[in-house]
């Protein structure tokens, strides 16, 4: 038995190891003070210095923020709306069954199957409108696109283990819809609606094949920036952007489990 | 239609409900009818048509691109199509068999540590599941590079020439995905593991039973939730891939994921696009299908 856990025990720190060595690398070499090579040359923090002076750099963190915070407004809207709608009237089964297989499709296709399906579609809307040219409006729809689904699952959930006892009761105290929706349900479900709105913020910041398929030349985002620049030539400058991308995150992912954990315990 | 019911302690009639379930389900089902199932419908249709001189669509329907895809092409039969195709299929799976293996030992670590400590090792399995793809592919960049010591130690046993990077290579690509998946199988087998219950595990222990046994009929049947959910979030996105491939393989070591961006990108070709998709949809399924069948399987034990 103990030979298993010293097994166990160092699988677990190489895995981790394997996990963070690439990441570790990344931010160690960002403050490297060279332009070339890898061999250290003492520490500089000017590559971050110059991220901050980049033009095209500044432009595309603007696009990644417009584009996760306008996609994450509207999905979460249309998201909360559909999870109510599914689950608080009385559909057939069959419609239930149909309904939910639409909501489950972006998260079980390849997403590359779902950017080629955007592209071919905004290929024939284009004849129609030049709004679907590639670009941040093209781009703001694929990514509404999987959110939907992603925060629809999120607020059924919460809709589900709130139950409707609480909603029935109002019903009986004579509330009327509209009071219903605005004072009881939606107070209530607020907690998924921000845990589904988290998780659909996340998911645009991530992505990149969707961005990669509908983007314009005046739509670059970050990990498009990136993703470009890396296939030239890797420079400091990359890596100190990537260790402030990957900063963000860990902001991001600390305050989204904070919030869920606080949920789930209540 | 017009009949009385009480619903939710409001009555009303069966048609008035309905018309309000209506107004809340219609924009977001409206919005991916539109967006999700129309395009996907326009994919399949697409897929049987041509390419014409400038890269548009024409459309004399026929099995054209299936049949390339198939390996019939102008200078008769080749198998490169094919052979990206089953490629996929290949790391794929490599990925996710090595991801869970990698998985299993994680998870049990964790669990295993004291409730504080625990929810900073979950938080370390958590943040490189939500960093960018593009970073966590490109951070193999530096790792593998000529000038580091693995690329040298593998010089030095002439596995690579001198002064070479470890990528691009296929070794690059399996690197590079086992990594990218690993947090998709840890998590979800985590949340299993972590409301195993251990005293099957010693029970099993107490009666001599080999650690293979252990494993298989105490732990396997257990975890068998979160590995399903843990291996079909990995296989699936792991099949379509084409970042991985495309920094870490470059034209060595092709998937279908890269095939399909070829398309779509400098070959201008959205017909054949489409139905390399197709062909991608149906492996995905289909493999998806065989596991559920031998998941079946796997409950009689």
């Amino acid at each position: 038995m103990k030979k298993i856990n010293l097994l166990v025990n160092t699988m677990a720190f190489g895995t981790m190891g394997f996990l963070y060595l690439p990441l570790m690398a990344v931010a160690f070499f960002s403050v490297n003070n060279t332009k070339y090579g890898l061999s250290w040359k003492g520490f500089t923090l000017d590559w971050y210095i110059k991220l901050f002076h980049n033009e095209v750099i500044l432009q595309a963190a603007w696009n990644t923020l417009v584009l996760a915070v306008v996609s994450t407004l509207i999905s979460t809207a249309l998201g909360t709306a559909l999870a109510i709608g599914m689950d608080r009237f009385p559909w057939p089964k069959k419609m239930n069954t149909a309904l939910d297989l639409i909501l489950h499709l972006p998260v079980i296709i390849p997403d590359i199957i779902l950017a080629a399906a955007l592209v071919v579609a905004f290929g024939f809307l284009r004849q129609v409108s030049s709004l679907f040219e590639p670009g941040l409006f093209s781009m703001i729809i694929g990514h509404i696109t999987f959110q939907v689904a992603f925060v629809a699952l999120v607020v059924r959930s919460r809709l589900i283990s709130i139950g409707k006892d609480i909603e029935e009761a109002a019903r009986d105290l004579y509330a009327s819809t509209s009071y219903l929706l605005w004072k009881i349900t939606l107070p209530l479900l607020m907690p998924g609606i921000i845990a589904g709105a988290m998780l659909a913020f996340t998911l645009s910041l991530d992505d990149f094949v969707i961005s990669f398929f509908t983007a314009g030349p005046e739509s670059v985002t970050l990990p498009l920036f990136i993703f470009a620049a890396v296939r030239r030539v890797v420079t400091p400058q990359i890596h100190a952007l990537s260790t402030l991308v990957l900063f963000v995150t860990i902001i991001l992912v600390f305050v989204m489990e904070r919030f869920t954990r606080k949920l789930n315990t209540k | 239609m017009n009949r009385l019911i009480i619903w939710y302690g409001e009555l009303l009639t069966q048609k008035k409900l309905i018309k309000r379930g209506a107004l809340f389900l219609t924009p977001g089902m409206l919005w991916l009818m539109i967006f999700l199932v129309l395009p996907g419908l326009i994919l399949i249709l697409v897929s049987f048509a041509g390419r014409g001189a400038y890269g548009e669509l024409v459309w004399d329907f026929g099995l054209a691109n299936y049949k390339r895809l198939a390996g019939y092409g102008i200078f008769g039969w080749t198998a490169d199509y094919i052979v990206i195709l089953l490629r996929s299929v290949w790391v794929a799976f490599v990925t996710t068999g090595l991801a869970v293996v990698l998985s299993y030992p994680l998870c049990f670590f964790i669990a295993r540590k004291p409730e504080r400590s625990r929810y900073m090792w979950l938080m370390m399995v958590i943040i490189p599941f939500w960093t960018n793809m593009v970073i966590r592919t490109y951070s193999w960049f530096l790792i593998l590079a000529p000038e580091l010591p693995f690329a040298k130690l593998a010089a030095c046993f002439k596995i690579i020439s001198p002064g070479m990077g470890l990528y691009p290579s296929a070794f690059a690509v399996y690197l590079g995905m086992i990594s990218m998946f690993l947090p998709f199988v840890a998590l979800p087998l985590f949340s299993s593991v972590e409301r195993m219950d251990w005293t099957l595990v010693e029970a099993a222990q107490d009666l001599y039973s080999s650690n293979i046994r252990i494993f298989m009929h105490a732990i396997l049947p257990q975890t068998l939730p979160g590995l399903s959910v843990g291996v079909i979030l990995t296989f699936v996105p792991a099949m379509g891939m084409f970042v991985v491939p495309d920094l870490l393989g470059g034209a060595k070591y092709m998937l279908v994921g890269n095939l399909i961006q070829q398309q779509f990108g400098a070959s201008r070709d959205w017909a054949f696009g489409a139905a390399i998709s197709m062909g991608l949809m149906v492996l995905t399924m289909f493999s998806l299908y065989l596991y559920r069948r031998k998941n079946k399987g796997m409950d009689l034990l």
